[in-house]
């Protein structure tokens, strides 16, 4: 099969599109469930506090996030701009 | 099967780990001991051994009218059976080793220390029998009126991706049922809230290898029109890779928040309803990305 420059250019992109979402998700995946666990953790320990905790688990949780979007940005980037 | 053998060994070793140090603490009940460590190893053993027949099969299976295709649709069933057996090893071992630790400390209640590690042991298997699912269908289903193009790279495709996803979900789901054991040997009035709060975190651990799953099933079944173009091949095989790699973090993560919920019910059981859902908005959170990574192998698959 002949493959074309447009085509090959196109391929990459969605390999590249996969790849980055994929690994991408790893971190924040991991790094969430950390947060999580800890504030679980304190809770426990301090369950007076525990509106104050979970407020400060989702803010946490969403700065880990913003990875997980630059590599959603980059795939729908990947997917449709190039 | 030489993916599918890492996670089992380490997983037993771990369990192997923790029954030593369980035996040095309380010597008097080493038999006990012992023998939950081998239940506990067993069951770590029946993710290597799915591989196992995986790996028979595809070894000794005549393929008839061998294609590219076929031989495509057994790439994939290895990769899946291979990578989907390292998690559920890895976290099953968790389990037998908190509960060989839990029964020396408290061997009054060893029976129920052990049924409760056969039940989260039971969970962390699931991800390793969804890729034994995946891998049987790539097997002995029937493709050969299937374009070649691209349908050999939805094939492998499906293996990467419930594989890859089973790897978080195993061993996340490991994390919450090794600790709940330690946890029911700390406060043994606590099983009810510990064993419960461990089958909801595990459950929404394991949702990851489900999208890992769903998305092997489209690329199953979904017929693509044929195509010569190199971009339609890979689009289909990076849908598979971006939510197998994709479910690997939130799976960890929400065995994480899990194991920290479990950890602290069994510590702080009048807490149990606070746990239980700080545990869950945190899982919900780290299972966006899993579902980010779904939502572009979706686009993947039925928009590119």
């Amino acid at each position: 099969m002949a493959i074309e420059g447009a085509d090959l250019i196109k391929a990459a992109a969605f390999i590249g599109a996969g790849i980055s979402m994929g690994l991408g998700a790893i971190g924040p995946g991991v790094g969430e469930g950390m947060v999580a666990a800890k504030a679980c953790e304190a809770i426990g320990k301090n369950p007076q506090e525990a509106g104050l905790l979970t407020r400060t688990m989702l803010v946490g949780q969403a700065v880990s996030e913003s990875t997980g979007i630059y590599s959603l940005v980059v795939a729908l980037l990947l997917l449709f701009v190039v | 099967m030489g993916l599918g053998a890492i996670g089992a060994a380490i997983g037993e070793g771990y369990t192997a780990a923790q029954a030593n140090l369980a035996v040095s603490r309380n010597p008097k009940i080493s038999g006990d001991i012992f023998k939950n460590m081998l239940v506990g190893q067993a069951v770590a053993e029946s993710a290597s051994i799915f591989a196992l027949v995986i790996a028979i099969l595809l070894l000794f299976l005549d393929a008839p009218g061998a294609t590219p295709l076929k031989a495509a649709a057994l790439f994939g069933s290895g990769l899946s059976m291979g990578f989907g057996a390292i998690g559920s090893g890895i976290g099953s071992g968790f389990p037998g080793g908190q509960c060989c630790l839990g029964i020396s400390r408290q061997p009054a209640i060893g029976s129920r220390l052990t049924t409760n590690m056969l039940i989260g042991s039971a969970v962390c298997q699931t991800p390793a029998i969804f890729s034994m699912v995946v891998a049987l269908m790539l097997i002995f289903m029937d493709f050969s009126n299937s374009p070649l193009f691209p349908t050999w790279a939805a094939l492998i495709g499906a293996g990467m991706s419930t594989g890859l996803a089973a790897i978080g979900s195993g061993y996340g789901g490991g994390l919450a049922a090794g600790v709940s054991c330690d946890g029911i040997a700390r406060n043994p009035e606590s099983v009810a809230n510990v064993t419960t709060t461990m089958l909801v975190g595990q459950a929404v651990a394991q949702t990851p290898s489900i999208f890992g799953l769903l998305v092997s099933f489209i690329l199953l079944f979904k017929t693509f029109p044929e195509s010569q173009a190199l971009s339609a091949s890979m689009a289909l095989l990076a849908a598979g890779l971006c939510t197998g790699l994709g479910g690997i973090g939130p799976g960890i993560g929400n065995g994480m928040a899990a194991e920290g919920a479990v950890k602290w019910v069994a510590r702080n059981t009048s807490r149990s309803g606070d746990l239980m859902r700080t545990m869950l908005v945190g899982q919900a959170v780290s299972q966006s990305t899993a579902i980010y990574a779904m939502v572009i192998s979706l686009v993947l698959i039925f928009v590119l």
